[in-house]
């Protein structure tokens, strides 16, 4: 899709929404004005939905406290390969040898590609899921907070479209933060460790070509990790009129579930918990790759997005929008 | 109304999980009718000895919980990472050997829920690797290398069999086996150490059929005869129909609930596993641990696996008597200073490893695992697990078996006379 493209569904249904954010001040006389234009051509019509998307992603994308978010992500791998680094500056090995640590950290000296892996592991129980948290409690909530919704809402994209440009967005963000820590890892793994061959859990070794397509297999398996759990925040988002609270409620929730994926009374629930196969992205670095918890942990996911997508659409559609 | 959708989708997926095993499970498949010795006579003739596949194994010993050794294997701690537990082994091995040695192990699999992906291609070539969380453990035999690798240390450990060794047939895997027997954690090698064991003291019987990792399967059932005091209700194997394989071995026990042993296979392909699976080379930058074997290191390995067993190799330990016979087999042995802790019961793996505790403190532990016994020969205590049992005398005997407290008294009672 070309600029020029884009440039008239951005006068008609985009601008209302990217100026929206910018603040009501701007929204409130735009927003009336769009909604009593006559809907565009069926060309129009048909790249609207991507207008609303693509003006959402650019409002996320642009704001500071998204582009703090994947900075702190990005910083992870950097302090995790210095540490690394000046552990073993003497010649010894990460945790005295005896496996213990994040997982794959011992391999990082060998093959600064592992710092990829470590990062992951690292980032995956806690700080990647929270920022996604952030972003989907904050996806309607936020507008609502802000006054914006029902401007978002004038305009004449629908309230089940604005949902699936909202969590399209977080979509993105997931793989977008997921890849944030990968390449800053890869880079600072290529800086300070040697690269090349790759040894995989199984110790077969395969080239480096290999490996860095592995580790974006693995990748985009984190990201999709992240899935359910952007479906449940936005649920949670349309919950409540206040951002704060919803990005508190699924930074909440996502530390409840996994403290119950801790507990070893509660076996019984952790195979329906949502990050219970988060670290199965390792079998990926298996010869042959297990996959069993790898489809396990789509199959998850794509439930929850199934269940929490769906409540949120039917929440979102009944609600009176006040704010 | 609309929030009929989600709760239409969540009901959809609840029926689809519930539903989905139990219609796969049902119908057990119909098979000609096999008397038990066809069944045993078809295990015995069994040549498979291509093979590859999933093997999950559960240990349930009820053995007490102790602090620093969680139950382990469960996948997906999610603060956790990649540390496994090692609690058991923090006092004895640390700084002296490389964690990619066998018999640690061994140790861990001894307890808990354990995925294992094995790949045969005869006597000369195995692997087995034991799938951990963001880890693995491999152990590779081909002709006379044995390799073990554990990902998580990134160490390798590496024997080389003395030449000979694989003279005698079947025992040919065996130098193979002597720094871990790990290739016995497969249903086949479980069978066949319970068909060892049979005797006039057991019946055997067919019962039923079962699908087995997609396969049909008749079901052996081994049952202890005329052995009140002993702790196994029965032990069940599934044979493969067609080609007298062993796909899942099950000793449940006589206290009733969850099997103590169930090991068996969860994927199965008996075509022949790809050449470069029994490759290894030791990768670079990994810590390597070399070994040679000779025929003495060998042979002592190979005894200590055997008294392990709790069978015969029991006889050679100084101050051992064998009681009973059949399943009321009771081992006596004598601690030296009658020390509390410190000689391993047959059941060596199963020993809580009181080691490097100090006394008080291993003494109070120790009264809260055991229970008083009494009896004509004394007195004593009893530590309790759902197969072995173990009887601790103040005069420092002990007496252990896969018997229940009252037999164990029983036959302390009978040496004391």
């Amino acid at each position: 899709m070309s600029r020029a493209d884009t440039a008239p569904s951005a006068a008609s249904a985009g601008k209302p929404e990217a100026s929206v954010a910018a603040g009501p001040v701007a929204a409130g006389p735009a927003g009336p004005a769009a909604a009593a234009r006559a809907p565009g051509s069926p060309l129009r019509e048909l790249l609207r939905p991507l207008g609303l998307f693509r003006s959402e992603l650019v409002t996320t994308f642009r704001r500071w406290r998204t582009l703090a978010l994947l900075l702190v992500l990005m910083a992870v791998p950097v302090l995790v390969g210095i540490a690394v680094k000046i552990e073993t500056s003497d010649g010894g090995s990460v945790g005295g040898g005896e496996g213990d640590g994040p997982a794959f950290i011992a391999q990082v000296t060998n093959n600064g590609l592992f710092l990829v892996f470590t990062s992951l592991a690292v980032t995956l129980p806690f700080f990647l899921p929270m920022t996604v948290g952030m972003i989907a409690g904050d996806s309607i909530a936020g507008e609502a907070a802000g006054g914006t919704l029902r401007y978002l809402l004038v305009a004449p994209a629908g309230r089940t479209r604005l949902l699936l440009a909202k969590y399209a967005t977080t979509v993105v963000f997931c793989v977008a933060a997921t890849l944030a820590v990968a390449l800053s890892a890869l880079a600072v793994g290529a800086l300070l460790f040697p690269v090349g061959e790759v040894t995989l859990l199984s110790g077969t070794p395969v080239s480096f070509g290999e490996g860095l397509l592995r580790t974006l297999l693995i990748a985009l398996a984190v990201a999709a990790s992240l899935l359910g759990l952007a479906a449940l925040g936005l649920f949670v988002s349309t919950m409540t009129n206040s951002g704060v609270t919803a990005m508190a409620a699924t930074v909440g929730l996502l530390i409840t579930v996994q403290i119950v994926d801790t507990i070893p009374q509660l076996h019984a629930v952790h195979p329906y918990l949502f990050p219970h196969y988060w670290l199965s992205f390792g079998d990926l670095l298996r010869d042959p790759v297990y996959w069993d918890p790898l489809l396990k942990n789509l199959g998850l996911q794509a439930l929850y997005v199934a269940v929490f997508g769906s409540a949120a659409w039917a929440r979102l559609t009944n609600k009176d929008i006040t704010a | 109304m609309r929030y009929g959708v989600p709760i239409a989708v969540a009901g959809v997926a609840a029926a689809t999980i519930g539903l989905v095993p139990a219609l796969a499970d049902s119908g057990d498949p119909d098979l000609p009718k096999i008397t038990a010795e066809e069944l045993v006579a078809k295990m015995a003739e069994s040549d498979v000895d291509q093979m590859s596949g999933n093997v999950k194994i559960n240990t349930d010993l009820g053995l007490p919980a102790l602090p620093g050794s969680s139950g382990g294997g469960d996948r997906g701690g999610p603060f956790g990472g990649g540390d496994r537990d090692r609690g058991d082994e923090g006092e004895s091995g640390k700084g002296e050997e490389s964690p990619a040695v066998p018999q640690k192990k061994l140790m861990e699999l001894a307890s808990g829920e354990h995925l294992l992906r094995v790949a045969t291609d005869g006597p000369d070539k195995q692997r087995v690797s034991v799938v951990e969380d963001a880890a693995e453990y491999s152990f590779i035999h081909n002709g006379k290398d044995v390799w073990t690798y554990d990902s998580a240390s990134n160490s390798v450990f590496h024997a080389e069999a003395p030449k000979g060794a694989g003279k005698g047939g079947d025992k040919g895997g065996a130098h193979g086996k002597v720094p871990g027997d790990l290739a016995d954690l497969t249903p086949q090698e479980a069978a066949k150490k319970a068909l060892a064991a049979v005797d006039k003291t057991t019946s055997v019987s067919v019962d039923g059929t079962a699908k087995v990792a997609g396969r049909d399967a008749h079901q052996l059932v081994i049952k202890p005869k005329a052995a009140a005091d002993s702790t196994v209700e029965s032990i069940r194997i599934a044979v493969d129909a067609d080609n007298g394989t062993p796909l899942k071995f099950t000793l449940t026990p006589k206290g009733g609930g969850k099997a103590v042993i169930d090991i068996g296979y969860t994927k199965v392909d008996f075509g022949k596993p790809d050449a470069s699976t029994f490759d290894f080379k030791a990768p670079k930058g990994a810590e390597v641990t070399e070994k040679k074997l000779d025929g003495r290191a060998g042979k002592m390995a190979e005894e200590r696996a055997e008294k392990q067993a709790g069978k015969s190799g029991l006889s050679d330990l100084s101050g051992l008597q064998v009681l009973g016979e059949g399943w009321n087999t009771v081992a006596e042995i004598e601690m030296p200073g009658g020390a509390m802790f410190g000689a391993e019961g047959p059941g060596g793996k199963e020993g809580p490893g009181g080691k490097g505790m100090d006394s008080s403190m291993a003494k109070s532990l120790m009264e809260g695992l055991t229970d008083e016994a009494k009896g004509e020969f004394g007195t004593g205590r009893v530590f309790e697990t759902k197969l072995v049992n173990v009887l601790i005398t103040d005069d420092g005997k002990v007496y252990a078996g896969a018997v229940t407290k009252d037999g164990l008294v029983k036959a302390a009672n009978q040496a004391a006379k």
